[in-house]
């Protein structure tokens, strides 16, 4: 029974999208400053969950018509191929790869398949987060 | 193939991820669930091989040396605990598909079963205490899973339990592993064996020792710390708490074989005789729970108990036949029970009760059944051909060597009560006036007779050909014995 919620729903709006920059920019910064795939994805589903706060888990539904259990085993898989690449050059498991790239916009930078495997992580902590979320949610 | 050792722990944890895309579709879910298993199997058979003909195996992952990086150690001890592990669940998830009901398969039933060998191989091959922990956890959270899974009124009271005693028991593996690391600075096993007799204050170590023989006494259930298992394993359905039954307490011996081998071996004096005399007291409180239940569950249950002081005393003895002899006792053991299990859930389905009393003269109908049920519990009880005899032929005669021989007199006067409270099942269910019984469908029935015969079958080539894996079950004592062994074959020196 939400009468009048206009300040929280626009302020919604401007802020979800803060806190997605925010947390792209900390999933991005975890290899040389504090951050990394668990907090990157733990701050998202903090987005996706003020979105729920603010409307409701119908609407957010059809704005992010997304599985989340779907999610979580895509992250496992990204997780698990990129550790499991190691072993097509014979390499012990989780041996990492990284090189130097002259990248259009970025300039030189370094390009670790370590990120990959935050990715996994990233992709299952959002997932998982909005797994118990939404069952909770939708539970009467 | 230097990653060969990974594959038990990886093909089920792929496929258990691809299982999560279409929980829905039940023939999918069970043919790829079928297929990861004996993909497993096969690897670990060609894991079977390399070890045998190399050595230890050991890969440290990230290309990082050895007591910096994680090490996955495979010894025959680890290799043949997989095996049996992967043949198990390969069994189990046979058994499932007729009795476990459509609305558990539609709920990730299965990626919960793969998840749960990815834990219990995983813990069976690490060579890092602290990913032991996580490997445990691995396991403990599919066991959460599966032990609730379906939401019926007992199996939600059950997990709370078994839910609040695993997540202490872990906080204090935890901080047993803090005290460890503070006391050696290090957390690969091979290096701790290598550190831990540098340290002159025995002390301490003592102390953690025990601490980490009550962690792993929580999960493996001994004596004072087993009072979780009975309820807690009588809740979930009948393929669940086989596969509870066979492995998951087994972890727990396992890393108490593996610690109190390694690494605690300091102070003999005391930790090797508190653990038999734990262990001798863990066979007999299994004894009085496995006499006193009319119930087939309960009595099977309590089996578990008393082979895990089996097993734990021969450990304890610390010389060349009682650990080879607890480690066929191991193997032996995961077999048996789950084979027990998968016969004692035909019995209980048949006739609609798992109550002794309300069971009677199942022999006419069902003789098959009854001889093949009558070899499981001879297997069980330890008589000659079959395969309880040799392992524990050999924890006896480690226990008159070792200064224990009243352990021995325990071990094989309470073989007696094994045997007496397999036989019940046998006289009160096959023997006697035939009650009224629930038609049970010609196909489910051998759907479920056929994965429980295979594995008595194996339990028999295991007792009849015991001359055959001995030499394996050496090797693995081998290993345990010279802990230089392993510490060479991780640190390369």
């Amino acid at each position: 029974m939400r009468t009048n919620d206009v300040m929280l729903k626009t302020a919604t709006k401007v802020v979800t999208f803060i806190i997605l920059m925010f947390a792209v920019h900390i999933f991005f910064a975890g290899h040389y400053t504090p951050g990394g795939g668990f907090v990157g994805g733990l701050l998202t589903a903090s987005a996706i969950v003020l979105l729920m706060l603010a409307y409701d888990i119908e609407t957010v539904k059809k704005i992010i018509p997304v599985n989340y259990v779907m999610l979580t085993a895509i992250g496992l898989l990204i997780a698990l191929s990129t550790a499991a690449a190691s072993i097509f050059f014979n390499v012990p498991f989780f041996t990492h790869a990284y090189d130097y790239f002259d990248l259009p916009l970025f300039g030189k930078t370094s390009l670790h398949s370590a990120a990959l495997f935050d990715l996994g992580v990233y992709l299952v902590v959002v997932g998982v987060t909005m797994t118990i979320i939404q069952t909770i949610g939708e539970d009467e | 193939m230097i990653n060969l050792l990974l594959f038990p722990i990886l093909i089920p944890l792929l496929f258990a991820a691809i299982l999560l895309f279409f929980p829905k579709n039940i023939s999918l879910q069970r043919i790829i669930s079928a297929a990861a298993a004996v993909a497993t199997l096969i690897s670990v058979l060609f894991l079977l091989l390399k070890v045998k003909a190399d050595g230890v195996q050991a890969v440290t992952l990230g290309s990082w040396d050895a007591p910096f990086g994680i090490t996955m150690v495979s010894d025959m001890l680890s290799v043949l605990l997989v095996l049996s592990a992967t043949i198990i669940t390969l069994f189990v998830i046979f058994y499932s598909m007729p009795t476990i009901g459509i609305d558990r398969e539609k709920s990730f039933y299965y990626p919960a079963v793969l998840f749960l060998l990815v834990g219990v191989n995983g813990a069976f091959t690490t060579g890092d205490i602290f990913n032991l922990f996580v490997f445990f956890e691995v396991l403990l959270m599919a066991s959460y899973m599966l032990i609730v899974h379906g939401g019926e009124k007992p199996q939600l009271r059950e997990s709370i339990k078994y839910l609040l005693v695993n997540v202490i028991s872990s906080a204090l593996f935890v901080a047993a592993v803090a005290f460890l690391y503070s006391v050696t600075g290090t957390l690969n096993m091979a290096d701790l064996a290598v550190k831990i007799p540098q340290i002159e204050e025995t002390g301490i170590l003592t102390v953690i020792a025990v601490m980490f023989l009550v962690v792993f006494g929580f999960k493996a259930a001994i004596f004072p710390l087993y009072f979780w298992l009975p309820g807690a394993y009588h809740a979930p359905p009948i393929p669940v708490l086989a596969l509870f039954g066979a492995l998951l307490t087994k972890v727990g011996v396992y890393a108490i074989i593996r610690t109190y081998t390694l690494f605690f071996t300091m102070n003999i004096a005391f930790t090797h005789e508190l653990l038999g005399i734990i262990a001798i007291l863990t066979i007999l409180a299994g004894c009085i729970g496995a006499l006193a239940y009319f119930d087939v569950k309960k009595i099977i249950i309590y089996n578990i108990i008393i082979a895990v002081g089996v097993i734990l005393f021969g450990i304890a003895q610390m010389n060349e036949a009682g650990i080879e002899g607890a480690l066929f006792y191991l193997v032996h053991d995961m077999l048996i029970k789950a084979a027990l299990f998968f016969l004692v859930g035909i019995v209980a389905v048949i006739f609609g009760t798992s109550n002794l009393r309300e069971m009677g003269g199942l022999m006419k109908t069902y003789p098959v059944l009854g001889w093949v049920y009558l070899i499981a519990a001879f297997g069980l009880a330890g008589i000659p051909p079959l395969s309880g005899f040799p392992g524990k032929l050999l924890i006896v005669q480690g226990g008159f060597e070792g200064p224990q021989f009243w352990g021995s007199i325990v071990v094989l006067a309470t073989s007696l009560l094994v045997l007496l409270s397999a036989i019940r099942i046998f006289i009160y269910a096959f023997w006697g006036e035939p009650v009224k019984i629930v038609p049970l469908k010609k196909r489910s029935y051998y759907q479920m007779f056929v994965p429980a015969v295979i594995l008595v079958g194996i339990t028999v080539i295991l007792g009849v050909g015991a001359e055959l894996f001995m030499p394996l079950i050496n090797g693995a004592g081998e290993v345990l014995l010279n802990p230089s062994i392993y510490i060479d074959a991780v640190l390369k020196e």
